[in-house]
C-alpha cells in the first residue's frame, strides 16, 4: 500500500469540537485518501463519531456543539458560514448506526434525495436512479418485486443496505458510516462489508467501527482515537501488525477499551 | 417469619392491591352509568311530542280574504278566528273561562300550524279536515306520564275540566305522539313544547368553525416554529413556560378578556358566535400547542438525521418528514382541544351568549346561544318540559363530544406510522 501516492480527499486541520464546556476533540489532524476505506477505531466516547459528523457538518443540528479548526474537501474549506450545507451533504452522504429508513415505501426512500435535488426529469429517470442505487447497494434482487412496500418492513440488514442505497442515490463522493453494522447479525454484517469493499472503487469511505476485525477486513487506512485525540494514523496493515504507539497496541490486543 | 410466611404475605398484598384497583374502576364505571342512565331516562321523552287531532273547518268566510285564494293570499291571512272556532268544538264549554282552558290544551302556535297545513294543502279550503296540532307543555307532560294526577286541583297546572277533555280525547284516540322535529329545527322559546336546540346547534357550529379556523393554523405554526426552528434560549424558555401556564388559566378569565377587549374596546357584536369563537380560540390555542409540540417531539431524531444526511434543508426535513409523521397526534390534539371548547360555558356567559335568542342564526355575526349555554339556560326554567329538553341537549352535547373524541382516537391509530 503506497499511501503517499493516493490523492487526499479530506483534510482535517487542528480540529477542535466542544459540546458546551466539554471538549470532545483535541487538535485533530487527519488526511483521508480518495477512493479508499478509512477506518476509525477507539473506545466508546473517544470522538470518532463526532469527527465524522464534522465532515458533513451534521454537528450543526446540535445546539450546544461548537466546531473550531478546518476541514477541507478537495482543498475547499467546509467550516465556513457561506458554505451551503445542503450542497455539502449532497456530496458527503452518511449511514447511521441504527438503520433509519423513512416510514415510506422502499421506492420513496431512495427517490427522496433525487427529488429534492431535482436529479430526475421524469419517472423513467427516477426509476433508473432507484434501480441503480439499489443495485449498487446489492439490494435490488431482494426488493425489486416489492418496491411499494414500506422500507421499515425489511430486515435489519436489508434496512441498512436500503440506507446505503439512499445515501448513494444523490451521487455522493464521500460516504460516512457510523458503526453501520453494530445493530446487525454476522451474516448481514458480512454482506455490508462486501458491499463496502465494492463501493470503495467509486467512493471515498470513512467508517467508524468497534470491531477490529472489521477494520482489518474493509479498510486500507486506520486511525486510532482515544479521549478525543488521534493517537496514531497509518495503513491498516501497519496499525494492526506493527503499531508505533504503545496505546494502540494495547487497544488492538484487547488490553483496554 | 419463615420464608413461606413471607411468600404468603407477599401474595396477599398483591391480591389486596388488585382488589383496590378493581373497586375503584367499578366505582367509576357505576357513577358514569348512573349519570348516563339519569340523563337518558329524563331526556329520551324529549324526542317525542304529543299531538291532538282536531277537525278543522277551513271556512274561507272566516279568513276575510279579498280577491282570489292562493298561497300568497293565505300567507297574509289571519287564521285566528278560524282556528279558535275549530278548536273549541272538541269539547262543550259552558263559559269563556272553560273556552280559555280548552285553548290552553294546545301550544300557542296552533294558529300557525293550522295555517301551515292549509298553505301546504290549498285544495282543502272550505272542507273539514283532521289536523294534528301540537299539544301544550302541560298536556304533553301529562301524556308522557310525568304529571301527577292525584294532587288536589289547586296544586295542579291542569284543571279537572282539562283532565276530562284529555280523557275524552284519549278515548276517541285523538291523542298521538310523534317524533319531535321541533327539538332540532326550532330556536329557543318560552314554551317548552316549541323550544328547540336548532339555534344553539347552529351557534355552536359557527363557534367551533371560527375557533378551528383561528386556532388550528396558529397553533400548528407556533408549535412547529417553537419545536423545530426557534433557538433554545431564555426567551423561548419563557414562552414555553407561559404556554403551559395559559393552558391552566380558568376559562372564565378568557371570557373576561373577550368581554373587556372584543366587546368593549373593539365593539364586536355581542353574544355572537364570532366573539365566542375568538374567545374560545384564545383558550384553545395553548391546549392545542402542547399536544402538537409533544407529537413533533415524538418523531425520532433518526428520521431528521436521515433527511438531513441526503441533503434536505432544515425546512424540507421538517415539512417533508417531521410534520407528516406528527400529523396524527397533531390532529387528535386539535380535535380534543376543540371538543373542550365545544363544552365550554363560562366564557360564553360573560360575552353575552346567555341572551334569550329565538331566531336561528344564519351567520356567525347573528346573536345566538350555544349547546352548553342552552343547557344552562333551560336548567333554570321552572316548566317541567324544560327538564327533558335539558337532558336531551346534554345527550346531544355528549354525543358530539364522544364522536369527536372517537375521531381523534381513530386518526391517531389509523395514521400513526411505525418506525424503529
Amino acid at each position: 500500500m503506497e499511501l503517499n501516492n493516493s490523492k487526499i480527499k479530506i483534510k482535517a486541520k487542528n480540529l477542535n469540537v466542544y459540546y458546551g464546556k466539554k471538549q470532545a476533540l483535541f487538535d485533530i489532524n487527519l488526511d483521508i485518501n480518495q477512493k479508499e476505506v478509512t477506518a476509525l477505531i477507539g473506545p466508546s466516547g473517544c470522538g470518532k463519531s463526532t469527527f465524522i459528523r464534522c465532515i458533513n457538518r451534521m454537528n450543526d443540528v446540535i445546539d450546544i456543539c461548537k466546531v473550531e479548526g478546518s476541514v477541507e474537501i478537495d482543498g475547499a474549506e467546509i467550516n465556513e458560514k457561506n458554505v451551503d450545507v445542503v450542497t455539502l451533504r449532497e456530496k458527503v452522504g452518511m449511514v447511521f448506526q441504527k438503520p433509519n429508513p423513512f416510514p415510506k415505501s422502499i421506492y420513496d426512500n431512495i427517490a427522496y434525495g433525487p427529488i429534492i435535488h431535482g436529479a430526475a426529469e421524469n419517472k423513467d429517470q427516477m426509476d433508473n436512479i432507484v434501480e441503480t442505487s439499489l443495485k449498487k447497494a446489492a439490494l435490488w434482487d431482494e426488493v425489486k418485486d416489492r418496491l411499494n412496500e414500506p422500507g421499515t418492513s425489511l430486515s435489519g440488514g436489508q434496512q441498512q443496505r436500503l440506507c446505503i442505497a439512499r445515501a448513494l442515490s444523490v451521487n455522493p463522493e464521500v460516504i460516512l458510516m457510523d458503526e453501520p453494522c453494530s445493530a446487525l447479525d454476522p451474516i448481514a454484517t458480512a454482506k455490508i462489508e462486501e458491499l463496502i469493499d465494492d463501493l470503495k472503487k467509486s467512493y471515498t469511505i470513512v467508517i467508524v467501527t468497534h470491531s477490529m476485525a472489521q477494520a482489518v477486513r474493509v479498510s486500507q487506512k486506520t486511525g486510532f482515537f482515544h479521549l478525543g485525540k488521534i493517537i496514531e494514523v497509518d495503513s491498516t496493515d501497519k496499525i494492526f501488525k506493527n503499531p508505533a504507539n504503545k496505546m494502540t497496541q494495547d487497544y488492538i490486543t484487547g488490553r483496554f477499551g | 417469619m419463615t420464608k413461606e410466611q413471607r411468600l404468603k404475605k407477599r401474595y396477599r398484598a398483591e391480591k389486596r392491591f388488585k382488589m383496590y384497583g378493581l373497586i375503584s374502576v367499578s366505582l367509576a364505571v357505576i357513577f358514569v352509568l348512573i349519570l348516563v342512565q339519569n340523563i337518558f331516562s329524563k331526556g329520551s321523552s324529549a324526542f317525542s311530542r304529543t299531538m291532538i287531532e282536531v277537525a278543522v273547518n277551513y271556512d274561507s268566510s272566516l279568513l276575510e280574504l279579498e280577491g282570489p285564494i292562493n298561497q300568497n293570499s293565505l300567507k297574509d291571512a289571519d287564521f285566528y278566528d278560524l282556528a279558535v272556532e275549530s278548536l273549541l268544538k272538541i269539547y262543550p264549554a259552558k263559559d269563556s273561562k272553560e273556552e280559555r282552558q280548552i285553548l290552553r290544551l294546545f301550544s300557542p302556535d296552533y294558529e300557525f300550524e293550522i295555517k301551515d297545513f292549509l298553505i301546504k294543502n290549498p285544495n282543502k279550503i272550505d272542507q273539514i279536515v283532521p289536523v294534528k296540532i301540537t299539544a301544550s307543555d302541560d298536556i304533553d307532560q301529562l301524556n308522557k306520564g310525568n304529571f301527577p294526577r292525584d294532587l288536589p286541583e289547586d296544586r295542579r297546572r291542569v284543571s279537572n275540566y282539562q283532565l276530562n277533555i284529555y280523557d275524552n280525547l284519549i278515548e276517541k284516540e285523538k291523542i298521538d305522539k310523534k317524533f319531535n322535529n321541533y327539538l332540532f329545527t326550532k330556536g329557543d322559546s318560552r314554551d317548552p313544547e316549541l323550544a328547540g336546540i336548532g339555534g344553539s346547534l347552529m351557534g355552536s357550529f359557527f363557534t367551533i368553525i371560527i375557533c378551528l379556523i383561528l386556532s388550528f393554523p396558529i397553533a400548528i405554526m407556533a408549535s412547529i416554529y417553537l419545536e423545530e426552528f426557534a433557538p433554545k434560549n431564555k426567551i423561548t424558555d419563557f414562552i414555553e413556560i407561559n404556554i403551559n401556564n395559559l393552558a391552566a388559566v380558568p376559562s372564565i378569565v378568557y371570557g373576561l378578556l373577550g368581554l373587556g377587549i372584543l366587546l368593549s374596546v373593539m365593539e364586536f357584536p355581542r353574544s355572537t358566535p364570532l366573539v365566542a369563537g375568538i374567545t374560545l380560540s384564545l383558550m384553545t390555542l395553548p391546549r392545542i400547542i402542547i399536544p402538537c409540540r409533544a407529537s413533533l417531539k415524538a418523531v425520532p431524531p433518526s428520521i431528521r438525521e436521515a433527511a438531513l444526511s441526503v441533503g434536505a434543508s432544515k425546512f424540507q426535513t421538517v415539512f417533508h418528514h417531521v410534520v407528516p409523521l406528527a400529523m396524527p397526534g397533531t390532529l387528535s390534539g386539535t380535535i380534543i382541544g376543540l371538543a373542550q371548547a365545544l363544552g365550554e360555558t363560562a366564557p360564553l356567559i360573560l360575552i353575552g351568549m346567555v341572551a334569550f335568542v329565538v331566531d336561528i342564526p344564519s351567520s356567525p355575526v347573528d346573536p345566538s346561544a350555544s349547546l352548553p349555554v342552552q343547557v344552562y339556560l333551560w336548567s333554570e326554567q321552572a316548566e317541567r318540559g324544560f327538564v327533558e329538553k335539558t337532558s336531551a341537549t346534554i345527550m346531544m352535547l355528549l354525543g358530539f363530544l364522544i364522536v369527536m373524541n372517537f375521531i381523534a382516537v381513530y386518526l391517531r391509530q389509523k395514521f400513526e406510522k411505525k418506525w424503529n
